[in-house]
């Protein structure tokens, strides 16, 4: 067993009453937290011995038009001894929220504001949840699965604008 | 008769300037919204996002194969490292593994990746502190890593030359010369500019106890690359997280005890001389064959199979109007990049094209630190710790 999977069962079982699920791929450890509880999951691994101090990245996934479609995810990592556990929650909906994690890392802070520029995700308790890469009066959220990608019409002659993405159609899902 | 001398009450109010969007010294548009006390910075506000051009929404509609050319027009400095990240989070993604003569190609050219960024940074920020001549000597050493890749790959940058499942095509002839004769002559160079900026007292006080950042801030907002191990955190990906074989080379991860700018300076000129040290050992132990996997699913079969076989030319066309399909699952696969620790994570729904590709970019958490670096500095040393963080603002923004 691998150090990140036996450090979230350890979690998992300092967390009975949590419903935490436990996924393993390519040797990375991903654990499924439910949103209310998110804040408490994080802060365990965080201050667990030979835990995870360290919040690596935080961004999330749109898995539109699934639902709940939103998938909050968290990167944590630990120096010594080398540790790296990614720890996910679902989120339903149209207005999408979660606890923010900037009372635990002040790296949240940038981070969160990113996700809530670009995916409409709010975190509560942020201190300044505002648009960072995009401007203040942007509609939407680029991010989305349902914001379409679009090309800029340009003045060149026989010129067909044409989406990036309508080159190589997407293909079904293979087993 | 006598009169009393009455002073007035001293009014004390902070004042507001903007630096940038437009300012020589942040090395792209980066504005930063200072509040002054006299000279004393009392709060900075970044402002970032003028060159967000959505990369990560690109990646998602294109397909794996298509998206290499996306890395490294996010980082345009060190672009190899770039490159190898993403490749190296499809290939954990495929479960496959380059081969051998490719792992140690990339090592190589990622590290002459490094020692380029490096040197651009030596001489720019020596610029931005007024030390001009230094940047013609740090470009000119530049010019001949550029020169070593265009060799390779035929581009001087945005090489699109590694591949998934390893490199486009071998190095040519001459080049293992060429990159000895380079290392060779490299530790002469830096040791002249260390000996123009290291014993230069103009140097040492504009960098030495400014920008201050401490190890437990730096832990706190996830600072990696050189301004965490100039802080004294011990974490380089390719010790901590080895890939492309790393654990199999000899080398140090210098560490800074201050945490000012001029520890980072230290950190960074001692990475270029681990970096040749990696090179030199891969250089030894550079072994033949092939440099892209045998797999016609997920690599092209080469120009001289396509025509005599006919199932070459069924994959060729496949791979090309298709894609490759990745298994269902998400992997992140970081690199040690010059700015830090370099992420990709890539979710696949099993189609041809990622659901979700994340750029976790070192500049950006090491930029969200600046206002603690300056915080109670003067303002001409914001200039340094810009300098010192040596961001790229399209990392940055994405």
């Amino acid at each position: 067993m691998s150090r990140a999977a036996e450090l979230a069962a350890q979690v998992r079982g300092r967390l009975a009453e949590t419903d935490l699920q436990l996924v393993e791929f390519r040797d990375e450890t991903t654990v499924i937290a439910p949103a209310e509880q998110i804040i408490d999951v994080l802060r365990t691994f965080r201050d667990a011995p030979d835990g995870t101090p360290v919040l690596t990245d935080l961004t999330a996934v749109d898995r539109f038009p699934a639902e709940p479609r939103f998938e909050v995810v968290y990167l944590l990592t630990g120096y010594a001894p080398p540790v790296r556990v990614r720890v996910k929650a679902r989120l339903a909906g149209d207005t999408p929220s979660i606890a923010s994690a900037t009372a635990l890392w002040p790296a949240a802070n940038w981070l969160e504001r990113e996700v809530y520029d670009l995916f409409g995700i709010r975190f509560e308790g942020h201190p300044n949840l505002t648009r960072i890469l995009l401007p203040d009066d942007w509609g939407g959220h680029p991010l989305r699965k349902d914001f379409p990608l679009t090309e800029e019409p340009v003045q060149f002659i026989n010129h067909v604008p044409r989406i990036p993405g309508a080159i190589i159609p997407k293909t079904p899902p293979r087993p | 008769m006598e009169t009393e001398i009455t002073t007035p009450e001293a009014r004390t109010e902070t004042l507001t300037i903007n630096m940038g969007p437009q300012h020589p010294s942040t090395h792209g548009v980066l504005r930063l919204v200072l509040e002054l006390e006299g000279e004393v910075i009392m709060g900075t506000t970044p402002v970032i996002g003028y060159l967000h051009t959505g990369f990560e929404k690109e990646m998602e509609n294109r397909t794996y194969h298509q998206n290499i050319v996306f890395p490294a027009r996010i980082e345009y400095l060190a672009t190899f490292i770039e490159e190898t990240a993403y490749c190296l989070a499809v290939e954990k993604l495929l479960g496959i593994t380059p081969p051998p003569r490719a792992e140690v190609a990339r090592v190589i050219l990622s590290e002459l990746s490094r020692i380029a960024s490096h040197l651009l940074w030596l001489g720019s920020s020596a610029l931005d502190l007024n030390v001009s001549s230094l940047f013609l000597y740090t470009f000119q050493d530049r010019e001949e890593i550029l020169d070593i890749l265009e060799m390779v790959t035929g581009q001087r940058m945005m090489h699109g030359y590694v591949r998934i499942g390893g490199l486009q095509w071998d190095m040519p002839d001459g080049f293992e010369a060429r990159v000895r004769r380079f290392i060779d002559h490299l530790p002469g160079r830096l040791d002249e500019s260390d000996r123009l900026l290291t014993d230069n007292l103009i140097w040492r006080k504009r960098t030495e106890g400014i920008a201050l950042l401490t190890k437990d801030d730096a832990l706190r907002y996830g600072c990696t690359g050189p301004i965490g191990r100039g802080s004294g955190v011990n974490y380089d990906v390719r010790k901590t997280f080895p890939y492309s074989g790393y654990d199999q080379y000899e080398f140090d991860v210098p560490l800074g005890k201050n945490g000012d700018a001029f520890d980072r300076y230290l950190v960074r000129m001692e990475e270029m001389r681990q970096s040749r040290r990696i090179i030199q050992q891969a250089l030894d132990r550079l072994p033949g064959g092939p440099v892209l996997v045998d797999d016609r699913k997920v690599a092209l079969p080469p120009r001289a199979e396509l025509v005599r076989s006919m199932e070459a030319v069924i994959h060729q066309f496949k791979l090309v109007s298709e894609g490759l399909h990745p298994p269902v699952g998400e992997v992140y696969a970081a690199v040690e990049a010059p700015r830090g620790e370099k992420g990709y994570y890539v979710v696949s729904d099993g189609s041809n094209r990622p659901v979700r590709v994340r750029v976790r970019s070192g500049s950006f958490n090491n930029l969200q630190a600046l206002p603690v670096m300056v915080y109670k500095g003067y303002i001409s040393d914001v200039v340094v710790a810009v300098a010192s963080i040596d961001i790229v603002l399209g990392d940055v923004d994405r």
